[in-house]
């Protein structure tokens, strides 16, 4: 499965992208992780708010930071 | 889950916790300082502080207050619903209506360029989305209930009206400026997709919940702000006597006002962090219009958010929205060195 995570590069995106890295392993799934930095690739999603969570094209949070089992959840759910 | 159920439980004991500490942190505090460690209140140490120690568990108090209640808002808003709202409106309407919704709608401004691009794309005048995007950050909700706690419901009104007029009439202006023009060419260029994530209503627990975990993230994000603002005001509370901004900063001086707006815009700090050194200012003699005028500068003005702005704008625009705003600014602080 392919996830991108969204974000300018706000402290908010990085913690995503860490915090999905580590939900990933801890659920030990195969999963490319990607960062878009690039705002018009961002905005080609239709968020609003950074950071941006996608799974496998589809946009499944903006603007939050989950917790670690809602995380896994998403991930569980839109595998 | 055993916390669910008690989830009511838990905000009522929090809410009785809350007063109860609010109402005595004064006795307490003159308690720690005077009585336990034992210095004079007299002397400028003393009341330095004791102004520390006082100030910083109040200030926190309000805060977790204040943003607990607007995380339950907030979670009726998302920027989706507001662009919605906003499409198709006639531009002074569209201007109030983003104004009004520049106070509720959750906003960070490391998001400012895609909520700026979503509501370009979706049609909304560059006019309309200047007035959230000015408000947004000027207008909020701890900013109000500081100047509430700190200075009373007037100043809290009249921060809350001046600070509405402002967005709406700035944005009222750029739009009648035409400034689409000098806006960067690429921003026509973005499609988005339109497709939104379906919301599920959410029950009021889940609100609570997100009431929570807003005091979290946000408490967690500015509290350091917060000590560092109090820190600098205890400094001057103790020390620097009364009434000395006053030849500087007080209303007599006609250049106080432009003065005080252009030594915020190099200025960086949230409405929080801000608030404890205004009160310290007001309280050595800067008039109250000068005081509000620095402290719109530093939260609406800023460095920082200008070179954001720069990656969507060109430098005409960016020159008149900082003329505007800072215009704007000026007018409100004359008026209350006028009429306080």
């Amino acid at each position: 499965m392919e996830i991108k995570i969204l974000g300018t590069g706000c402290s908010k995106c990085k913690n995503l992208e860490k915090a999905t890295l580590q939900a990933i392993q801890e659920l030990s799934i195969e999963a490319s992780v990607i960062k878009v930095e690039d705002i018009v690739e961002i905005m080609q999603y239709g968020v609003m708010q950074t950071p941006g969570l996608v799974i496998n094209g589809k946009v499944v949070l903006t603007g939050k930071l989950p917790s670690n089992p809602k995380l896994k959840e998403l991930i569980l759910t839109n595998q | 889950m055993k916390f669910k159920k008690n989830l009511y439980l838990y905000t009522f004991l929090f809410f009785v916790l809350w007063i109860i500490i609010f109402l005595n942190l004064k006795p307490i505090t003159n308690f720690l300082i005077f009585d336990l460690i034992g210095l004079k209140a007299e002397t400028h140490l003393g009341e330095s502080i004791w102004f520390f120690v006082y100030e910083v568990p109040k200030v926190l108090l309000l805060l977790v207050l204040i943003v607990f209640g607007v995380g339950i808002v907030r979670s009726y808003f998302s920027p989706e619903k507001t662009r919605k709202t906003l499409e198709g409106k006639p531009l002074f309407v569209g201007n109030i209506l983003a104004s009004l919704l520049g106070i509720v709608t959750p906003f960070c401004s490391c998001s400012a360029i895609p909520l700026f691009l979503g509501f370009v794309e979706a049609g909304i005048p560059i006019g309309v989305t200047f007035s959230f995007l000015i408000a947004a950050p000027m207008v909020n909700e701890i900013a109000l209930v500081l100047l509430l706690g700190l200075f009373g419901w007037k100043v809290a009104l009249i921060y809350l009206v001046t600070g509405l007029l402002i967005a709406i009439f700035s944005g009222w202006i750029i739009g009648k400026l035409k400034m689409e023009k000098y806006v960067a060419d690429w921003v026509y260029g973005v499609k988005s997709n339109r497709e939104i994530i379906e919301e599920a209503k959410l029950p009021f627990t889940k609100r609570i919940e997100s009431g929570y975990q807003v005091v979290k993230e946000i408490v967690g994000k500015i509290w350091v702000y917060i000590l560092i603002g109090i820190a600098v005001g205890a400094g001057v509370h103790g020390y620097v006597p009364d009434n000395y901004l006053a030849s500087l900063l007080g209303d007599q001086n006609w250049y106080s006002v432009p003065l005080a707006i252009l030594i915020g815009i190099p200025l960086y700090s949230n409405a929080a962090g801000i608030i404890p050194i205004v009160s310290v200012l007001i309280e050595k003699g800067v008039s109250l219009g000068t005081a509000l005028a620095f402290m719109m500068s530093v939260i609406a003005l800023s460095l920082p958010e200008i070179i954001i702005l720069k990656k969507v704008l060109k430098w005409p625009f960016i020159v008149t929205f900082v003329l505007i705003v800072a215009f704007g600014i000026i007018t409100v602080g004359y008026l209350f060195n006028f009429i306080m």
